[in-house]
């Protein structure tokens, strides 16, 4: 972000406002011009995919508001409302709603591949940061969003996760009431979580903004996790990451389109078709699909102050990963225990969503609390150690290098994947 | 060292292997316990279901014609306006059948200039009145049961259509072992399988035009079916759209792919 232009334009108008405000110079040197590793795979779409879900969330959900009704009276006559009588009000609202899932599908790909390909590490431990305040402030938003349909779920979610805040001592239960605005979940919680729900967006493209800085300091990492060493190993970000990634955004839409328009209904529960009841208790509370592995970590500890903690941590021993990862080497390509002990993280959390889903009893709850300490042990065990008793494999020297070694080593990787299944594909 | 990673790798693969077996096994545990009288719904076949499934017209007239003799008496649908049951992708009745519907029922309007409420035939901007005055008045004359609305209920039950027709269809005795509460139902598919509402529909109980059998199975089907389109009346234009929207997004895909390739062709990567 320099503060002045640095490019001559040839249209005059152009020339004149980028001298006063080089906002062209800054789409040029941050966009179009912005050095790019030239072997980013797939996973490195999912940032501009990601950034692109939040326009459909924000756009989609400025017209819902036109036609919502925060009020317990009202709120689910008035979802129904814009299902039946608004113009396209029943696509606005799938989108809306199924757009959540898909945000969520696309930044637990787009986090895993930061776990997969060290994105975390020096120089990019702010860059990675800043991500999980969004993914915070995403967390709430979602969680106020759900409340507003003012179904069984949307209330019953709203007062198990309200009460959380209740196990903290002295002051608990003073700040439970105070996020109520009452005594219990009511018409002023309803009230403050539409707005909130409507403000934490803004917030969060005000923390996208902070990530793409944070990025384009140090740059794009690459899947060697070698740092870019000379003009060989970028190319412009435009024309080839632009057309690249609208091709991954297209590619995603088609999945989120099939669920908007063939399975709206897929990824919500039944129960929040039911009008809020504080009277009556559902069965199986149940958190949104993306919520399940906190879920499932919340309820695995008997005792509610320490699962709590530990739904918290569970996120926010993250901020610690890039001290926590002691190895020397970037990329888990060239790490091959690394590798096996990341696709069991991936598999422990979505062992973890599944227990969510199931009630808390017996079996589930042995299970579950099994896959909560092995999912803090890969962070504060097996991370820091392995950082010391791995061998990694050879680093190529540069981005340019491991491309243009694609032709022998295509062989080497062959072998590699046979021994490695879990890393095939 | 390679050896050393071998039997590492074996070994891990050995502990996912063990906790999957688990997990499996934790989860079949309660499953087993679940009570015995009790059952899914069973999955019909349904004219919507596909991209490209649509309602069938008669099936919910029919349906209609069931909710208003069977259930309308006690069940609401709130949600719904009489000008719905005309427009397209639903029964589609004509302009005329929905305003004689419509002016079938009573609505309460007011107040007119003395301040009075009054009632007056429905017009086809009204919605469903509802059975009852509120909840309290429902449950005084339902034995403490508060009869559902109805208008999306087909999507607020698991199983949807297929619950609500098994459920239909379900009534029969309890098991020897079974503890039935005074005045409720046996019926496997509701949660409990305790119903306060008595069988509804029986073979023969509403007259059907068409030359349709008039038996409990069709009236269930029908019914179903009817709710399914209260619930989502937006469904066949929804797969409309979506059938053009996919076709749109299918072909741009393949244009930006071929670009894609053509400009990075040069690039080594």
């Amino acid at each position: 972000m320099s503060g002045h232009g640095t490019y001559h334009f040839k249209n005059p108008v152009v020339r004149w406002f980028d001298t006063r405000l080089p906002v062209f110079s800054l789409m040029k040197s941050s966009v179009t011009d912005f050095p790019t590793p030239k072997n980013l795979n797939y996973f490195w779409t999912f940032g501009g995919i990601l950034t692109f879900l939040l326009a459909v969330q924000i756009l989609s959900g400025i017209v819902l508001a036109m036609h919502y009704t925060p009020h317990v009276d009202h709120a689910f006559e008035s979802v129904e409302h814009i299902m039946r009588d608004v113009n396209y009000g029943w696509f606005l609202r799938y989108l809306h709603f199924n757009g959540a899932s898909m945000f969520f599908l696309a930044v637990y790909i787009h986090m895993f591949r930061g776990l997969y390909y060290g994105s975390y590490k020096a120089p990019r431990e702010l860059l990675w940061m800043i991500g999980v305040v969004i993914l915070l402030i995403m967390m709430a938003t979602a969680f106020m969003g759900y409340v507003l349909v003012w179904g069984q779920m949307s209330f019953w979610a709203a007062t198990v996760i309200t009460n959380l805040f209740s196990v903290i001592p002295f002051i608990g239960p003073t700040i439970v009431e105070w996020l109520w605005g009452g005594f219990a979940v009511d018409n002023p919680t309803l009230q403050r979580f539409f707005s909130l729900h409507y403000l934490l967006p803004f917030v969060l493209v005000g923390l996208v903004v902070l990530h793409i800085w944070a990025l384009h300091v140090p740059g794009n990492g690459n899947p060697t996790g070698v740092e870019v060493k000379s003009d060989k190993d970028t190319i412009p970000f435009h024309p080839y990451y632009t057309v690249k990634d609208l091709f991954a955004i297209i590619v995603f839409l088609i999945v989120f389109m099939g669920f908007v328009f063939y399975a709206p209904n897929f990824l919500g529960h039944e129960d929040n078709y039911i009008p809020a009841d504080p009277l009556v208790t559902p069965p199986h509370i149940v958190p949104e699909w993306y919520f399940l592995p906190f879920y499932a970590i919340l309820r695995a500890i008997p005792n509610a102050f320490l699962g709590v903690v530990l739904m918290f941590a569970s996120i926010f021993i993250l901020f610690l990963l890039p001290w926590l990862d002691t190895s020397r080497v970037r990329s888990g390509t060239y790490r091959p225990m690394f590798q096996v002990f990341f696709w069991i993280l991936v598999a422990v959390c979505i062992g973890l969503g599944y227990l969510g889903a199931q009630p808390a009893e017996g079996g589930y709850v042995v299970a579950a609390q099994i896959l909560t300490a092995y999912y803090f042990a890969h962070f504060l065990i097996i991370l820091p150690l392995l950082g010391i008793f791995e061998r990694p494999r050879p680093v190529p020297t540069s981005i340019s290098e491991s491309v243009l070694g694609k032709g022998e080593s295509g062989a080497r990787a062959q072998a590699d994947a046979t021994a490695a299944p879990e890393h095939r594909g | 060292m390679l050896k050393g990673l071998i039997t590492f790798r074996r070994r891990s693969r050995l502990l996912l292997g063990a906790l999957a077996l688990a997990v499996a096994g934790l989860a079949g545990a309660p499953a087993a316990q679940a009570a015995d009288p009790l059952a899914y719904p069973e999955s019909q076949s349904w004219s919507w279901t596909g991209p490209f499934g649509l309602f069938d017209r008669g099936q919910v007239q029919r349906g209609f014609k069931v909710y208003r003799e069977a259930c309308q008496a006690c069940h609401g649908l709130d949600l719904l306006a009489f000008r719905n049951l005309g427009q397209p992708g639903g029964p589609e009745f004509s302009e005329d059948e929905v305003r004689a519907i419509a002016a079938d029922h009573q609505i309460e309007d007011g107040p007119d200039r003395q301040g009075d409420m009054f009632m007056r035939p429905g017009s086809a901007a009204d919605r469903f009145p509802s059975p009852y005055p509120n909840e309290e008045a429902a449950r005084a004359v339902n034995m403490g049961s508060y009869p559902p609305d109805l208008s999306v209920i087909a999507k607020a039950r698991h199983g949807g259509a297929d619950y609500l027709y098994s459920l239909l269809t379900g009534y029969r005795d309890p098991p020897p072992d079974f503890v039935l509460q005074d005045g409720l139902h046996f019926n496997p598919y509701f949660p409990g399988g305790q119903i306060a509402m008595a069988p509804p529909l029986g073979d023969g109980f509403i007259e059907y035009t068409d030359g349709t059998p008039e038996t409990l199975e069709n009236y269930a089907r029908d019914v179903s079916a009817f709710l399914m389109w209260a619930a989502e009346p937006k469904m066949e234009e929804r797969k409309r759209l979506g059938f053009q929207v996919m076709i749109f997004l299918f072909a741009f895909a393949g244009l930006l792919y071929l670009s894609k390739r053509k400009l990075w062709r040069d690039v080594e990567h």
